[in-house]
């Protein structure tokens, strides 16, 4: 444990001296709240057409959590299948290009252990991100009254959903010298596993249900919506389990190739 | 203290290193030489559990390179060909990881720290960022991270490579100063550094040894130079022939 936490924070440290961690973090946050000020004014917009409508019924149908909260976490989701492979991409990958690997190789640290270090601290950076863009639901929170535990069980599926890109990010970088290759064959996975789901409604039964359960966007609209299911989590820890397991395969690859 | 026996390493078709057997006392510094894509970085890869061989032993410290390699790993210093340093990090908090990694007891860490730059001479830089390092400096950091935790082997892969004359002859009597305490291999190109400070020398050509001999047996009459042209120079088999009756 004592060496996954020192890989990791080794790691987290490296993104917070180097441009990457400051770049990434604006560029989510910007993002972020260029789709919270339009759905919020969208939001505003409807309530004053309504109001003036005189139409109750569909005026309490508009709520802040499925009119803002719920397409932002949808928005910041996508930003993030575009930006934890930029994060990611170095971990395992820099290491090959600059000669490191062989000092973490040749240290007597267990194979498991540079992995997880690996993503415990990408992980963690992440989690930051996230915690971060909590911020737009607060002000709601001031001004309004969303629902706190649809708000609570929509971020832990954004945080889910961001720690099962980290694993297939960390996986990526570990079969890889060349950062770039490391992030596009993340990204092409995670948008892969995103819209995997497209063609459930024209495949027949069995087939749709498969796309549809490996689909990260049916399990994340879940949880948007309010709906911590055991079957959710269990398919993002899957995730997570997997990719890390597959990681540790492909380092340890170099011992038996 | 070091033991090869018939070490093989094959990269597909390619065999990089074919039956290799060599061996070092303890406190000995080991000159380990050969031309350019001999074999000497994969055997050296081999010995710090970096790579596996396809076959045959290697035993450091009484431990076997493949069935004990956390144990092995434990006891060797390694400087491979390029220093493997973090640009971002700070020397001091460099020497600070490496030392956790290699499971050096807390308290110990910053005496160990304290110790090595003193060594190596790494004062002055000792708050830089590593990415700003000059190269013969980068080489200073590279040795004292392979000396942080006193282990009682050292493997140093071409370590004077691209210094100036200066700092060739700082790091070579950094060497030889390690010496009676630690068993150090080094790979080299530069035979007048082996002359000076090593105790035995293995020429290695083609992935096969060549020639296995204590320095002392070795300089009697004949320059090295002259020595390592004539073992690179035969037909590989008969070398190999050469090299095992001179031992025997």
């Amino acid at each position: 444990m004592r060496n996954v936490l020192t890989i990791a924070g080794r790691e987290l440290r490296s993104y917070f001296v180097s441009p990457i961690a400051y770049v990434v973090l604006t560029g989510f946050l910007l993002l972020g709240g260029w789709f919270f000020f339009n759905l919020l004014a969208r939001f505003n917009l409807l309530l004053t057409i309504y109001s003036a409508q005189q139409n109750p019924q569909i005026l309490q149908r508009l709520n802040l959590n499925e009119f803002v909260i719920a397409p932002l976490l949808h928005n910041l989701s996508v930003v993030l299948v575009i930006l934890v492979p930029v994060i990611t991409m170095r971990t395992l990958a820099e290491e090959k290009k600059a000669g490191t690997y062989e000092l973490l190789l040749t240290s007597p640290l267990r194979i498991s252990e540079i992995v997880l270090g690996k993503f415990l601290g990408s992980f963690v950076f992440v989690a930051i991100m996230v915690a971060l863009s909590g911020v737009y639901p607060l002000i709601l929170f001031a001004y309004g009254n969303p629902e706190t535990g649809v708000v609570l069980a929509g971020y832990l599926g954004l945080l889910l959903l961001a720690t099962s890109f980290v694993a297939v990010g960390i996986l990526t970088s570990s079969f890889t010298e060349n950062q770039i290759i490391a992030a596009v064959s993340c990204l092409v996975s995670l948008l892969l596993l995103y819209i995997i789901a497209w063609p459930a409604d024209n495949a027949g039964e069995t087939i749709g249900a498969l796309l549809r359960y490996v689909s990260l966007t049916e399990h994340f609209a879940q949880m948007v919506k309010g709906v911590i299911d055991s079957k959710d989590l269990v398919y993002f820890t899957t995730v997570i389990v997997l990719a890390l397991f597959l990681a540790h395969r492909s380092v340890e690859s170099i011992r038996w190739r | 203290m070091l033991e090869v026996r018939n070490l093989t390493k094959r990269y597909g078709d390619i065999v990089a290193v074919r039956d290799v057997s060599f061996s070092a006392a303890q406190g000995q510094i080991l000159g380990f030489l050969g031309p350019n894509g001999a074999g000497k970085t994969t055997t050296m890869r081999i010995l710090t559990g970096f790579l596996p061989a396809t076959s045959g032993t290697a035993k450091v410290a009484g431990f076997d390179v493949f069935t004990e390699s956390a144990e092995v790993r434990r006891r060797i210093g390694y400087l491979p060909e390029s220093p493997p340093l973090y640009g971002e990090m700070t020397t001091e908090s460099y020497l600070r990881f490496v030392a956790r990694i290699k499971g050096m007891p807390k308290a110990a860490i910053e005496d160990a720290i304290e110790r090595v730059v003193k060594l190596c001479g790494l004062e002055a830089v000792h708050d830089r960022l590593l990415g700003h390092l000059s190269k013969g400096f980068r080489q200073r950091v590279g040795l004292a991270q392979a000396l942080i935790h006193d282990p009682p082997v050292l493997v140093l892969d071409e370590p004077t490579i691209g210094l100036d004359p200066r700092q060739i002859i700082e790091i070579r009597s950094l060497i030889g100063r390690l010496a009676g305490q630690r068993t150090v291999i080094l790979s080299t190109h530069i035979l007048p550094e082996v002359s000076q400070i090593c105790e035995k020398v293995v020429i290695i050509n083609e992935g096969r040894v060549v020639l296995e001999q204590d320095m002392a047996a070795l300089t009697r009459g004949q320059s090295l130079e002259d020595i390592f042209l004539h073992a690179i120079a035969k037909e590989s088999p008969e070398a190999a022939g050469v090299s095992s009756e001179q031992q025997g």
